[in-house]
């Protein structure tokens, strides 16, 4: 009996022996920290899921505005790991700075707005398609535009294919509505959320 | 890298063990978020193939130790409730395991707390208190050797006859 109770004094029994706070205190040091980080300047990206129509949707904002605006289907987990790499690894899930965000996603859906007005942080991308992406913004709720249009609008006509790829690399769909591009022949396309999601998001600004 | 939000998710909990081995609850608490705060700072430059606990578990490790240093000369756990009633905590059983480990040599304590709680391998016990794998190892076994006399001789009958 006595190496019995020898061997109980390992570290699973010495580990266990140390109460562990419940997980609503833990919350409160989460809490805490990401108020300290904040006040610190190390909150470099601050991430939040929104419910929609067509799932969650993960919005990330940096100190800049909202960085990335993610669908369930491309992978929350992958979107963070990405931003990680390309942003900074200071990721903390924080309803910081996204509260704008939130509510007016939540407005949009609802048929109560038309426009975001948030600060965006377009960092992940550049050159052309970052044109083409901040040219978004100029299409309008319930209209849309070719890919062929687009092109031209951002003076180079011949880019059309540019275009598409610049939409399937939207950091921010929906707040800046590459679900408004569509083919020369009417069809929808392409898009980050589903080819169905796109057809709905028409089919409620039409009906808005 | 992961983003910092997995790294508190995974390792909040063994961290906040060595912080509560060392540490009443409420500096435990601080010592936690000094720990992460100083690892968030630091985390962009760390090495991509680091041991991340190991990592957490030694900044926690001084962490703790400077917030004794901080809050008073004398033994951190010696003067239990009484001088702060507003955080009387209903986890006071610990204090005896606490009093057992702040009772031990540094160095042993060090080792035990490293090793048993933060679950580190004695070669980074060692490195995080600058001695070799094999002294770490026999610090935690010394260690360990003291508490079987102190806090386990206090356990309660349920643990079988002795």
């Amino acid at each position: 009996m006595k190496t019995q109770l020898n061997s109980q004094l390992n570290n699973v029994e010495l580990a266990s022996a140390i109460t562990m706070p419940t997980p609503t205190h833990l919350d409160g040091l989460r809490s805490r920290l990401i108020a300290e980080a904040d006040d610190d300047g190390l909150l470099d990206i601050a991430y939040r899921t929104v419910d929609s129509p067509f799932g969650p949707l993960l919005v990330a904002a940096t100190a800049q505005g909202v960085v990335r605006v993610a669908f369930e289907r491309e992978g929350h987990d992958n979107v963070l790991h990405d931003l990680a790499g390309s942003v900074s690894p200071r990721i903390l899930r924080s309803g910081r700075r996204t509260d704008d965000a939130a509510r007016q996603l939540d407005e949009y859906f609802a048929g109560r707005r038309r426009r975001f007005d948030i600060d965006v942080d377009l960092q992940l991308v550049h050159g052309f398609r970052r044109e083409v992406i901040a040219h978004l913004a100029d299409i309008g709720y319930g209209s849309t535009a070719s890919y062929a249009a687009v092109a031209r609008a951002v003076g180079n006509p011949a880019a059309v294919r540019a275009v598409g790829s610049a939409c399937a690399h939207n950091p921010v769909p929906l707040v800046l509505p590459c679900h408004r591009v569509v083919r020369s022949d009417g069809s929808l396309g392409q898009y980050l959320g589903g080819a169905e999601t796109k057809a709905a998001l028409l089919a409620m600004e039409a009906a808005a | 890298m992961q983003p910092f939000e997995e790294v508190v998710a995974e390792h909040g909990e063994v961290v906040m063990r060595v912080c509560r081995a060392l540490l009443r609850p409420a500096d435990a608490d601080d010592a936690w978020s000094e720990t992460f705060l100083s690892a968030l700072r630091a985390y962009p430059d760390l090495r991509p193939d680091s041991n991340i606990r190991g990592w957490l578990v030694t900044i926690a490790h001084r962490k703790a130790l400077d917030v004794i240093r901080r809050t008073s000369r004398v033994d951190p756990v010696a003067d239990v409730p009484e001088r702060t009633p507003g955080r009387a905590d209903p986890e006071l059983p610990d204090d005896d395991l606490r009093a057992a480990i702040a009772a031990l040599p540094t160095k042993q304590r060090a080792a035990v707390v490293l090793h048993y709680l933060g679950d580190l391998q004695y070669a980074d016990v060692g490195a995080a208190l600058d001695t070799s794998a094999a002294a770490a190892r026999r610090s935690a076994a010394d260690g360990i050797a003291n508490l079987r006399t102190t806090y386990l001789s206090k356990l309660p009958a349920k643990e079988g006859p002795r």
